[in-house]
């Protein structure tokens, strides 16, 4: 497991070339901007695939969304594979609010998306 | 539903809260709390939080420019069921931001897909009402509403769930 610079996203590398940024609490206007940074940090050369695990946060608004969106965006651009994994239903409904749930490639378990 | 003028009882509940992001949370908890009681499931309290997170974020956002020491008024009328409706909830959020024209305030168009703009369309997607006016000092309304859903549908009022016990543990 890796330092990160904020307490709000634990970094972990589970294979080489693998990140997972693990975000342990709510993503609101007052987070987005710390999870923005360390995805942006992360992002580095060489890296296959990053996963996002959301399985200890039970609430997301519209900066959440907003900052994976680019994150999203930037991992195209750099040929990484971003995956959001282990959703709660909550966080899943903002998705399907937005209409966004088919942009983003959102698998049920973390190793779903290690797997893919 | 019934307007807010019309309510008899239980009372509204009215805060001034300052434009600081990291008091959303607080604004969630206690509409979500009040939203359980009554009658909204789990999912739409967290639904109607949402809507309400949205509503203050614009305001911080783009009626303040983030300033964080600007008042944001937050009043919240529970609708207790009655002869003509299940009840449900009303939520008004005021400010001393810029006046705008309501009609201006409108969504993004979802098959665009960028990051941002997403307030207003996820306000109207979740609420039955959503409307924006021009207060009478300075400063801009927003009323949004929702009507609880049938009794067999969710838990009412005096029927506690667990996930209501802690909501309400949170706020107090």
């Amino acid at each position: 497991m890796a330092a990160s610079d904020n307490d709000f996203v634990r970094i972990e590398n589970p294979a080489a070339g693998v990140t997972v940024l693990v975000p342990t609490a709510d993503i609101d206007m007052s987070r987005s901007p710390d999870l923005r940074s360390s995805i942006k940090e992360e992002l580095k050369p060489g890296l296959d695939r990053m996963i996002i695990d959301l399985s200890e946060v039970q609430y997301m608004d519209s900066s959440g969304l907003a900052t994976l969106v680019e994150a999203m965006r930037l991992a195209k651009k750099d040929s990484v594979g971003l995956h959001l994994a282990s959703m709660t239903d909550k966080v899943r409904a903002i998705f399907e609010i937005a209409r966004l749930d088919a942009f983003f490639s959102i698998k049920d378990t973390r190793q779903d998306a290690l797997d893919a | 539903m019934k307007k807010a003028a019309q309510h008899s009882e239980p009372k509204p509940i009215k805060i001034e809260l300052v434009s600081d992001p990291m008091y959303l949370c607080g604004a969630r908890e206690l509409v979500s709390c009040i939203a359980h009681r009554v009658g909204f499931g789990d999912m739409e309290c967290s639904k109607i939080a949402l809507a309400l997170d949205e509503a203050m974020c614009n305001v911080i956002r783009h009626g303040y420019n983030k300033e964080t020491d600007r008042p944001i008024w937050l009043t919240i009328y529970p609708q207790k069921p009655d002869a003509d409706s299940f009840g449900g909830i009303e939520i008004i959020i005021e400010d001393e931001a810029k006046q705008i024209n309501p009609e201006k305030i409108v969504g993004r168009d979802l098959e665009d897909i960028k990051p941002g703009g997403l307030g207003v369309h996820i306000m109207r997607e979740v609420m039955d009402e959503v409307i924006f006016e021009k207060r009478e000092s300075k400063g801009m309304r927003l009323r949004m509403s929702k009507s609880a859903p049938r009794p067999d549908e969710a838990p009412r009022i005096g029927q506690r769930s667990s996930s209501q016990t802690q909501a309400q543990r949170q706020v107090s």
